[in-house]
């Protein structure tokens, strides 16, 4: 099981402030899709650019990106540059 | 160093004269502004003399009445947009704020934000035109500094915006935009488990990104809606896609070509003038010309966010990191939109800290709207908690570097924004800096040393690259990157080895819209990185393409063809195959083998490799005049991978340049009215080369997994330690630390005499 950790204010929006998550998916669109049926709205709170860190390395157009069983993923702010 | 037994290659790493040389040096390059057209108008901006006042009316009649006037345009030229946070550009976007911030439409927010422009046969008649234009505006009260504009009697900008990130959502508007956090343990106990706290309060002045090339643009629409766009900018695709947004028009109508670009960073990833040249030139049905001047630079454009924060770190007495506490607000300007949220993410990166917390605000004030500027965010935060950390191991009777050694992020170190990092370098940086010989340089009297680190994201994002092989075996690499940092020849390079062919033989260009698929913006350090892992495929697909060709020469199947120094061969054992085939023998036999050879590749790239920087920095304070001199300075930087060390090395410089400017001097000084007093480079003082001396630069390559040659993007760490670094040498040169910048004569002077009294 994928283990997503979220920002306390998304949480607290989204997934009634429960944090940490144990997700059974073997990719992005699936773990968004799983917890999206296991809180309505979660994907549409993800959905305006979010990047996606999974194992460390960050995803700013996550769709397909592959997630293992024991993978950590943690959304984050869009991440901009000069 | 950090790579030991490095790979070696032919062309990265090695240093060649750069392809954009000889147009620059003998001003043949064409900027957004040297572009002239047949039948061309020039356009002018009439912008608000006021920081913030309701529009009641404008009249143009005079000004249409004007021979030579041949258009007058305002906000009611402009769809009005819904205000919703949409995807686009480089983050979430509201297009009603972009559109407002291009022309004012209900209200001005700022002095020098557009209200009109006019299009007229010659720049003296658009100017005198301006003059014949009547605003009626209410003056309202206005507020510049970041602190007032957060208090609840303050003015308010926007009457319908409401702080998000609240719970429970207030109900009442407020200058606050926005509130963020992030948390990782449990700071509170943290605190109480630490053995020395530091908790300091910290201000930074908003600074321009100072390009030398002023925004310009000029468009021309013809009778049938097609548009062309002619400017330099850091993204042609953005461009396209603002200029559509705001003006209710299509992609495909619009052609944006990007000129040479004059200098970015950040402050070119949006739109200015681009929007008011596409509908002078719809109003008028001829291409118009829109060029800024230095003045309009100053008081529409950029800069940076100035940020108020309170810092709070404690430790163990071994210099154990335990806790940090961080409250920063950024001013945006006069919409949404500060790098609040990088800022809170950036500042504790470095370090391996088990409890931490930050807390951003996004504060709108009567000023002009914030862009980007490298490493949005991360300098100012970075100033607050590098120089804490300088007290503390003042405090500790440690080694700045070594407190920082003892504390440093490594794979796996978790980030306070919630991922482990990957493979990394900042350690490598540290022990760099440490061993250089600056660092153990004796000082003079009144000279101080200071140093500091820094930590960037870095990006990857979509990229397209094409790839022509020519009849005689030379090569166009064609991407949709503006190159505002050398990118032309690293991506001709890469191409090179990638190929195996003389870097001489391969040209690169920048494409425009409609000749190279979309391309994010060059920006968040990506080009080299994203846009060179692009080039390196469409590279890979042309040998692909070649061994192809040359088994069909051949009459062998691919697998009997291999590719190596440029050249293709029979496989081993392959005994049947004649001889070897050069690239340009290949391409001279092309239209019997299948065609032309095109290679491409269209990618979206993640996995960008995180930097980290050292700077060390020698000052010297003269206690008379408060004046301070930067008189040693060396940035020790991991970039995984130079591809063009000579590059690498001039965008380390160039940031800690910017960086020194934004610690020693850069400050917009306002009027009680709102109104920019300095909007000029003699007074707006930024650092020249007679300020400086030469910046030492150590570049370090721990390469990053996920690039084919290790690349991690240079531009933007740079600029985020030398805040503190310079800052923490004024205090170590003349025992007096002043935590508001800029740290100018005056007020080093006036601290430096209160600690006397």
């Amino acid at each position: 099981m994928a283990t997503v950790i979220l920002q306390p204010a998304f949480a607290r929006r989204y997934t009634d402030g429960v944090i940490t998550l144990e997700v059974d998916a073997a990719d992005y669109q699936t773990l968004i899709d799983t917890l999206d049926e296991r809180y309505p709205g979660f994907a549409e709170g993800v959905a305006i650019r979010t990047a996606v860190a999974i194992d460390g390395q960050i995803y700013q157009d996550p769709l397909l990106e592959p997630i293992g069983p024991t993978s950590e993923v943690f959304f984050l702010p869009l991440l901009e540059g000069g | 160093m950090g790579n030991e037994g490095k790979q070696q290659f032919k062309w990265v790493g090695t240093r060649p004269v750069r392809p954009d040389g000889v147009d620059k040096v003998t001003g043949q390059a064409n900027y957004g502004a040297d572009f002239t057209l047949p039948g061309m108008l020039a356009g002018r901006v009439l912008r608000s003399p006021h920081a913030h006042a309701r529009i009641k009316s404008i009249d143009a009649s005079r000004a249409l009445a004007l021979p030579g006037v041949r258009a007058v345009i305002t906000a009611a030229d402009f769809p009005e947009l819904p205000s919703e946070v949409v995807a686009g550009g480089e983050s979430p976007v509201n297009y009603r704020h972009i559109s407002e911030n291009v022309i004012a439409r209900h209200k001005a927010l700022y002095e020098g934000q557009s209200v009109a422009a006019v299009a007229a046969i010659s720049a003296s008649i658009a100017e005198a035109a301006l003059a014949l234009i009547t605003v009626d505006y209410e003056v309202l009260p206005h507020v510049i500094d970041v602190r007032a504009a957060m208090r609840p009697d303050a003015p308010i900008l926007h009457e319908d915006m409401i702080t998000s990130g609240v719970e429970p959502k207030p109900t009442k508007a407020s200058n606050i935009a926005a509130r963020t956090e992030f948390n990782m343990g449990d700071v509170e106990q943290g605190f109480k488990d630490s053995d020395v706290v530091i908790e300091r309060e910290y201000t930074t002045q908003p600074v321009h990104q100072g390009y030398i090339e002023p925004h310009a643009a000029i468009a021309s629409m013809a009778a049938d809606g097609m548009t062309t766009i002619w400017c330099s900018s850091q993204g042609q695709f953005m461009i396209r896609e603002f200029c559509a947004k705001l003006l209710h028009l299509e992609d495909a109508q619009l052609r944006v070509i990007p000129a040479e670009i004059g200098g970015g960073f950040g402050g070119k990833t949006t739109v200015y003038l681009e929007p008011l040249a596409v509908a002078l030139s719809r109003k008028t049905g001829k291409p118009v010309k829109l060029v800024m001047s230095r003045d309009e630079v100053f008081r529409a454009s950029g800069p940076t966010s100035g940020a108020h924060m309170t810092v709070k770190i404690g430790a163990k007495r071994d210099g154990t990191l335990v806790a940090g506490s961080l409250e920063l607000a950024y001013q945006a300007g006069a919409f949404p939109g500060s790098p609040a949220v990088p800022g809170c993410m950036t500042a504790f990166a470095p370090y391996d800290m088990a409890n931490a917390k930050a807390v951003g605000y996004d504060v709108v004030s009567n000023r002009a709207k914030c862009a980007a500027y490298r490493a949005p965010g991360a300098p100012i935060s970075s100033f607050a908690v590098e120089s804490a950390l300088d007290e503390l191991a003042i405090e500790l009777g440690m080694d700045p570097l070594a407190l920082r050694l003892k504390n440093a992020a490594k794979e796996g170190t978790r980030a306070l924004y919630g991922p482990k990092f990957p493979i990394i370098g900042f350690v490598e940086t540290l022990e760099a800096a440490k061993a250089h010989p600056h660092y153990s340089a004796p000082l003079k009297a009144n000279q101080g040393r200071g140093v500091a680190s820094g930590f960037w994201f870095n990006i990857g994002g979509q990229s397209t690259a094409a790839i022509h092989i020519n009849e005689d075996g030379t090569a166009e690499v064609v991407t949709g990157s503006p190159d505002i940092g050398g990118s032309r020849a690293s991506m001709a390079m890469m191409a090179a080895e990638v190929l195996g062919i003389d870097l001489a033989k391969v040209k690169p260009l920048v494409g425009d819209t409609a000749s190279i698929g979309y391309t994010f913006l060059t920006g968040g350090s990506r080009v080299t990185f994203a846009t060179g892992k692009a080039v390196c495929e469409a590279a890979n697909d042309i040998v692909e393409q070649l061994r192809a060709r040359a088994a069909k020469l051949w009459k062998c199947g691919i697998e009997d063809v291999i590719w190596k120094d440029g050249v293709a061969y029979p496989a081993q054992g392959q005994t049947d195959a004649r001889t070897q085939l050069s690239l340009a023998e290949i391409a001279a036999s092309a239209a019997r083998t299948g065609g032309p050879i095109t290679g491409k590749a269209a990618l979206n790239v993640g996995g960008a490799g995180a930097a980290f920087g050292t700077h060390i920095c020698d000052v010297e304070v003269d206690p008379e005049t408060g004046r301070t001199s930067v008189v040693r300075y060396t940035v020790v930087q991991d970039v995984g991978r130079a591809i063009h060390p000579s590059y690498v090395e001039g965008q380390m410089q160039g940031g800690a340049v910017q960086g020194i400017g934004w610690a020693l001097n850069e400050e917009y000084v306002y009027s009680e009215q709102g109104q920019m007093q300095n909007a000029g480079f003699l007074d707006y003082r930024m650092p020249v080369a007679s300020d400086l001396p030469m910046i030492d630069t150590v570049i370090v390559e721990v390469p990053n997994p996920t690039h084919p040659f290790g690349v991690r993007g240079v531009g933007e760490v740079p600029i985020v330690p030398p805040l503190a670094a310079v800052a923490n040498a004024v205090a170590r040169a003349s025992g007096v630390r002043v935590n508001d910048l800029p740290i100018s004569p005056p007020r080093l002077l006036s601290a430096l005499q209160k600690a006397k009294a």
